[in-house]
């Protein structure tokens, strides 16, 4: 690893007037970014350290509840109000990584966390992302962990989350902070698909910090699941997940939110999939009926074939069990 | 084979002149032919090489098995490095060196962590329990008893990791069933395959109800 500078922000401010300088990056949990310096995918000159700041609570406001940007993964993951409220968002976080990662690892960093695709991390091999107009390895090569939703001719990587997932499908708000002031941006709107410059991620702009996430009032607390599909039972990365919440009375979808991972460079929302179930009976047709709508424009690209069938029944699946709930 | 050993050695140690001592040297012999008389002091201590360490270094103060340490340490040092090059503190190993295998497993502030994926610069008084914290003096931990009483090791190179990760793993509430113990282990991979002797181990603490 290459030695760097750290310097220790006492405030959102000071972070961000330090950030301005060298290619600076925010730290905190540090469970990608010291990985990836280690590998010479990025070689920040400094960092910035930000575990000092008071972005650690979550708590009620207003009837959202917001989640401190420097909360822990696993404390989250076992908060009484979010379990409560939020317990897809509590089981999404639970299946991600492992109980020492969640230790380490904050709710701001798991949103920036970087693809996992071995071309962008292996600095021998092109890839867009690391290296924009270098070419794309996945295209042509190892592709099995790669999307079949919203991939571009330069970028077929998936984003790795599965916090995301769960807050993609409830709908929350990113509260970030630039020179300009604080500002909000919906969830949906804060990753971005590749197009032609895979190597952005999100929407942020410049030095941005995320200060918080913010879920809204609505909650969804009994119909929920947060189905994840992988090589081995723990500790691995998702080939597909599906974060499904569903509000139901009487045997009727009231409201359905779903969102998959594993499938696409952001968090796949399943927007047309939820119109279709919204007031229709909670059947298995019905979500068969679901998941054939949701799987419209997929394509794969060899290695990843399989995800054409097992995304949609892992729709199916996730649905079924959150009805049954 | 005890007859070769000294022949060995002595040509272990010829070859062990590394290419960083070659050019420490070679550099060395330059710096001596060009620099005034007044320096020879100077470079003959390697005050030169020490300042400029000192100066990629910064301080940190930390408390490690109940022993305060004061360091200087590059920023880029991981706190697995800190115990094991600068502590001598082996017990925590370097697996995969990338937060896959859970060998380097510790505690922080009572917290199981990775050090390998943790900057030692921002642990600055942190209290960190190795594997080496656990005993007291010839006792050993209950954990560790158990993971002998259950054979749960065979190589043993996951083995302080799993035992801080168990020790965790009872503490956070998630040792109730043999499938919640499976599942909060996940970050530590044993590829001797000794899990199910880890479980037993664990199980019988978390019912004996003993934790230090």
């Amino acid at each position: 690893m290459k030695n760097f500078q750290i310097v220790r922000a006492s405030s959102p401010s000071s972070a961000l007037a330090s950030s301005a300088k060298d290619s600076a990056k925010y730290i905190a949990g540090g469970t990608n970014l010291v990985d990836l310096m280690k590998k010479n995918v990025t070689d920040p000159d400094r960092l910035i350290d930000i575990t000092g700041l008071d972005l650690k609570k979550v708590e009620r406001v207003d009837g959202k509840i917001r989640i401190g940007a420097l909360a822990k993964n696993s404390q989250v993951a076992e908060d009484k109000l979010i379990k409560e409220s939020y317990p897809l968002l509590s089981l999404a976080l639970a299946a991600g990584a492992s109980q020492q990662i969640r230790n380490m690892a904050t709710v701001g960093g798991n949103m920036l966390q970087r693809t996992r695709c071995s071309y962008f991390y292996n600095t021998d091999l092109p890839c867009n992302k690391r290296q924009p107009k270098s070419g794309c390895g996945a295209m042509e090569g190892y592709n099995r962990m790669h999307a079949i939703f919203g991939a571009s001719d330069s970028c077929i990587a998936v984003h790795p989350s599965d916090m995301c997932i769960a807050l993609a499908a409830l709908d929350a708000t990113v509260v970030v902070e630039g020179s300009k002031g604080q500002r909000s941006i919906k969830f949906a709107d804060f990753h971005r698909l590749p197009g032609d410059t895979p190597e952005k991620d999100t929407t942020l702009k410049d030095n941005e910090l995320i200060i918080a996430v913010e879920l809204p009032a609505t909650t969804f607390s009994k119909n929920v699941h947060y189905l994840k599909v992988r090589d081995r039972t723990s500790y691995a990365f998702a080939l597909v997940s599906v974060a499904v919440a569903l509000d139901i009375s009487g045997g009727t979808i009231n409201e359905a939110r779903l969102a998959m991972g594993g499938v696409a460079h952001k968090p796949w929302r399943l927007t047309e999939a939820e119109s279709f179930l919204s007031g229709k009976p909670a059947s298995a047709e019905i979500f068969r009926q679901a998941a054939t709508l949701a799987m419209k424009g997929a394509k794969s690209y060899g290695g990843n074939d399989f995800k054409l069938t097992l995304a949609p029944n892992s729709i199916i699946e996730a649905l079924t069990i959150a009805a049954s709930k | 084979m005890a007859n070769n050993k000294p022949e060995n050695e002595k040509v272990g140690n010829q070859d062990g002149n590394t290419r960083r001592d070659f050019l420490k040297k070679s550099g060395m012999i330059t710096a001596l032919a060009m620099a005034p008389p007044g320096l020879l002091a100077a470079s003959e201590n390697k005050w030169d090489e020490r300042l400029a360490e000192y100066l990629e270094t910064v301080p940190l103060s930390l408390e490690v098995n109940g022993k305060k340490q004061s360091l200087q340490v590059e920023p880029r040092t991981t706190l697995l490095d800190l115990l094991r090059e600068n502590l001598q503190l082996t017990g925590s190993k370097k697996g995969c060196d990338h937060g896959q295998c859970g060998a380097c497993t510790v505690h922080v502030n009572g917290t199981r962590v990775l050090s390998c994926l943790t900057l030692a610069v921002m642990q600055q008084g942190a209290q960190v329990t190795t594997i080496e914290g656990l005993s007291k003096g010839k006792k050993l931990h209950p954990m560790q008893e158990a993971f002998i009483k259950h054979d749960g090791f065979q190589c043993g190179y996951c083995t302080p990791g799993q035992i801080m990760s168990g020790i965790a793993c009872i503490k956070e509430g998630h040792a109730n069933s043999r499938e919640e113990i499976r599942e909060y282990m996940s970050g530590n991979i044993c590829r001797c395959g000794a899990y199910h002797n880890i479980v037993d181990a664990i199980q019988d603490v978390k019912e004996g109800g003993q934790l230090s």
